[in-house]
């Protein structure tokens, strides 16, 4: 099928005023006749939910977790950023969308990304008038910061937690609409398929997590907000809780996954322990702004006490190899960064992969009191977790898996190619191409949410006849029952092996030969394992309890079969795509300095997969890729 | 890293059953593990055995999502200040050491299996109240509001509230009053909070009465059960914000106008 990616015409900065302009409205009255279901309540689908319900649709929201407050958006810890240019230090919109052009290595749609970056202005204003506390200046105006990948300070803050307070400003306006009435809110409900008819997407399964029963609902239109797919790796920064459920079980009804292979690297997290370890922890990218990253200059140095290396003795890295964005270089350069130190013998701490990020000198120079203001939560986090306190040596970092730049293909509308099916935030591919800049998703999230999407879905649904199909039509009733029969049949295995145990071997499987660094052996090697360990999962994994009470272990079982098939899909497209860019990193294609090398001329595209019924063989479709404002370069930090 | 061995007391319960603790002996607990890490230890040696796993919640496991909710040696989140039991780890413990393992117990949270609760009635008091009605697009430039940074400080340290419900469970009356004055606390000393103060001051508290939480009387144990150090000065104000909203509701009836209006 081809690919239309529905872009306005015009020129770049006009595209988006000229879209709303020729977007079609549905009249007050008649808003309220059409249902629209969102899966999600982070970021994207809170704001979505509210946003939608306000001008007047009948809204039915729901999220796995006991509130929508706590869906994994909550955990961003940074910031978001908007071009408002409040320093005065040279920001536009233009400038945000070609920082983010740039930094997601020319792999993104550059209308999305210039939509994007002119949203963000509004997103800072609807924030604020929602009572969310930034980070001020004593004379009241707001506060910025710096991040990876621009020479600018744009952004905004709220102390080491601004994604859980704009995760509950869009959570208030959420409820806000639901004590008004327009939205209904399904907490604990966890979707398991997307119904289609007549090749649209016309409702969902659900499971109600404390009673087990499996029901259907319908609506006019269904937006996933279900972020992304970090977990297929098990140890990631993700909530235990994130899925691909949602975005695969529409994948298999049709819709197109695109550019799994670009998975995001985190370079600040704290370095796994043991094997009993169930998640990663970020530190967040914030840190960068004061902190020094460095190595021991020579191997024999990894088992001294920091304070007794001498500054001769270190070799400060990023500061070395990319003197004008120094520890402040995009995500996935530091992260390779930190893995080539590594490799080289020069890691710290147990197993020697770590590196440090010092703030002895940020200490020195601002004092301590200061940096615990910055970053005090941060600290403390730190030490609770690894027993150690940053402000008397330097914290040890390692990359970790942390968000995902692929996911269901959309147009500009946000529109999937199965009609009526919606995707936002994380959960789609479409504005951070090859690599997210930090900062950008929060950005992104609540940019779909609260200003894209409450103007695209209208084309689709004046097209639709609202209320028509009902969960009587008998697809419903088919989805129904297969829905039913997998609980049945993960309850039914009985076999010897945990969730758990599958989807940990599944993680480190996936980590080894698709992780940092990939390869066509190692992607073929795993592309041969993957299937073997499915079919023993579908053999030998036990899942106890009952399908008729809330059964964690059940939960697990539905979304670790996802990442099994979902792992293949990753792997291939890694496999395929035969050039490095952004968080795809080929060790065949670098440069001699070992930077990326992208290959314009045979992958400028968006890969989007189409499933087939035969998950070893799907059908590759191909956006092509255009760039009319920044022109494809080879992206510099040096 | 060293390795512990704990006697367990862990809570069973199904939903509109009456509970019971249970024994479980933990052998070979790595000190680094979490002690949501050692819990899926615990469950993946019941799974072995063909037993069923303890039901806990559980999510970011980095102490912000505010799903886990366990009582700990009879202390909401157990015994280290500021923390999260996600984020409590196993070296505070020794080896030899009786774990008592609770859901969060009170009226308004009822058990749903185990150590799982359901905290929908706090959902429930945000809804009555907690937001500035505010339409998408419809507000003014960022820097048009000026908050002085003291403002928006106390601003943040009552919005850092993580909604887990570890006041609650400290309280020997199950009283809401840290997370609701918190909640309502932040909106009410902004200036985008003004025009709904009285409004939503009410509307949260009589929820909260509705709920079925009981009432404060101040012994503050939810200060120190509160991962994120929530101050009761909030509980205070929320009482000051209150004594105002219902003597101006029973003086003047429901307000349909201010003063002057007709």
């Amino acid at each position: 099928m081809a690919l239309d990616s529905k872009i306005p015409s015009g020129p770049m900065a006009m595209k988006w005023s000229k879209h709303k302009q020729d977007s079609k409205l549905i009249n007050p009255k008649n808003k309220r006749k059409y249902t629209v279901l969102v899966v999600g309540s982070g970021l994207a689908g809170s704001s979505a939910a509210a946003t939608l319900s306000e001008l007047g649709y009948q809204v039915k929201c729901f999220c796995f977790q006991d509130s929508p407050r706590r869906a994994h958006s909550i955990a961003a810890q940074g910031g978001i950023n908007a071009a408002k240019n409040y320093q005065n230090d040279g920001d536009s919109v233009h400038r945000l969308f070609y920082d983010t052009v740039k930094g997601g290595d020319f792999r993104a749609r550059e209308a999305n990304v210039h939509r994007l970056a002119e949203v963000s202005v509004n997103i800072i204003d609807q924030c604020v008038a929602q009572g969310v506390p930034f980070a001020r200046e004593y004379g009241g105006g707001l506060a910025n910061r710096s991040f990876g990948g621009a020479q600018v300070s744009r952004t905004f803050y709220a102390r080491g937690q601004t994604g859980q307070q704009l995760l509950l400003g869009a959570y208030s306006a959420l409820n806000k609409e639901i004590n008004r009435g327009g939205v209904t809110m399904y907490p604990r409900t966890e979707m398991l398929d997307v119904v289609v008819v007549d090749g649209h997407a016309k409702g969902i399964i659900t499971r109600n997590l404390v009673t087990g029963q499996i029901e259907a609902h319908a609506g006019d239109a269904v937006l996933l907000c279900t972020g992304g797919y970090g977990n297929v790796f098990y140890l990631s920064t993700n909530a235990m809780g994130c899925n691909v459920t949602a975005t695969w079980r529409a994948h298999k009804k049709g819709a197109y996954f695109a550019n799994p292979c670009y998975t995001q690297i985190h370079p600040t997290c704290i370095p796994v322990s043991g094997d009993y370890q169930s998640k990663l922890t970020l530190m967040s990218e914030s840190l960068r702004n004061d902190g020094r990253v460095w190595v021991p200059k020579k191997a024999a140095d990894i088992g001294k006490p920091p304070a007794q290396i001498p500054e001769a003795d270190r070799d400060y890295y990023l500061e070395r190899k990319y003197p004008s964005f120094g520890n402040l270089a995009p995500r996935d350069i530091s992260s390779r960064a930190a893995k080539e130190a590594c490799d080289e013998g020069r890691g710290v701490g147990p197993g020697g992969r770590g590196v440090y990020l010092d703030f002895a000198e940020a200490i020195q120079l601002f004092g301590q009191k200061t940096i615990a203001e910055r970053y005090g939560n941060l600290f403390d986090m730190y030490e609770r977790i690894t027993g150690e306190s940053a402000y008397k040596q330097p914290m040890r970092i390692y990359p970790a898996v942390h968000y995902t730049m692929g996911g269901l293909w959309v147009d500009y509308n946000l529109m999937s190619n199965l009609p009526g099916l919606h995707v936002l935030g994380e959960a789609n591919f479409s504005d951070h191409g090859a690599n997210r800049l930090g900062a950008s998703a929060l950005m992104q999230g609540l940019a779909d949410g609260y200003f894209v999407i409450p103007t695209t879905i209208a084309p689709y649904l004046v097209t639709q006849n609202p209320g028509s199909i009902t969960t009587e039509h008998p697809e419903f009733k088919k989805a129904l029952e297969e829905a039913n029969q997998r609980t049945r049949k993960f309850l039914g295995i009985k076999g010897k092996r945990s969730v758990d145990s599958f989807h940990r071997e599944l993680g480190l499987l996936v980590w080894d030969k698709c992780g940092m660094a990939r390869d066509k052996e190692g992607l073929e090697e795993a592309l041969r394992k993957i299937p073997a360990l499915r079919e023993e999962f579908w053999s030998s994994v036990i899942v106890p309890g009952s399908g008729e009470a809330c059964n964690p272990e059940l939960e697990k079982a539905g979304r670790v079969a996802d990442f099994m098939e979902f792992a293949e899909l990753l792997c291939q497209d890694a496999l395929h795509r035969e050039e490095s860019c952004g968080g795809h990193f080929r060790t065949e294609h670098q440069y001699p300095d070992g930077e990326a090398k992208r290959d314009d001329e045979s992958f400028c595209y968006s890969a989007a997969w189409q499933y087939t019924g035969d998950l070893s063989k799907p059908t590759l479709n191909k956006e092509p890729l255009s760039f009319e404002e920044v022109h494809l370069s080879v992206r510099s930090y040096k | 890293m060293s390795l512990l061995n704990l006697h367990l007391k862990v809570w069973r319960q199904n939903r509109g059953h009456s509970g019971h603790f249970q024994d479980i002996e933990a052998q070979d607990i790595p000190d680094h593990a979490s002690f949501l890490e050692m819990m899926d230890i615990v469950n993946e040696r019941l799974i072995a055995k063909g037993e069923e796993p303890f039901a806990f919640d559980h999510d970011c496991r980095e102490g912000i999502c505010g799903m886990c909710s366990m009582t700990i040696n009879g202390v909401p989140h157990g015994p280290e200040k500021a923390t999260t039991t996600c984020q409590l780890h196993m070296r505070k413990f020794r080896t030899g050491d009786t774990i008592w393992i609770e859901p969060f117990r009170a009226t308004a949270f009822p058990v749903i299996k185990d150590l799982v609760v359901d905290r929908g009635a706090f959902d429930r008091i945000q809804r009555a109240g907690g937001f500035v009605t505010v339409r998408t697009g419809s507000a003014p430039d960022a820097n048009a509001i000026l908050i002085g940074k003291e403002v928006a400080d106390a601003a943040m340290d009552a919005a850092a509230c993580i909604g887990c419900g570890a006041c609650v469970a400290a309280c020997k009356n199950a009283s809401a009053m840290l997370f609701v004055s918190a909640k309502a606390g932040q909106l009410n000393s902004l200036p985008q909070g003004q025009p709904e103060k009285d409004r939503r001051t009410i509307a949260m508290v009589r929820q909260m009465d509705k709920e079925g939480f009981g009432n404060c009387t101040n012994h503050y144990e939810c200060e120190a059960a509160c991962p994120k150090e929530i101050s009761v000065r909030w509980i205070t104000k929320l009482n000051r914000d209150y004594a105002v909203a219902a003597v101006k509701e029973s003086l003047i009836g429901h307000q349909e106008r201010a003063e002057g209006g007709e």
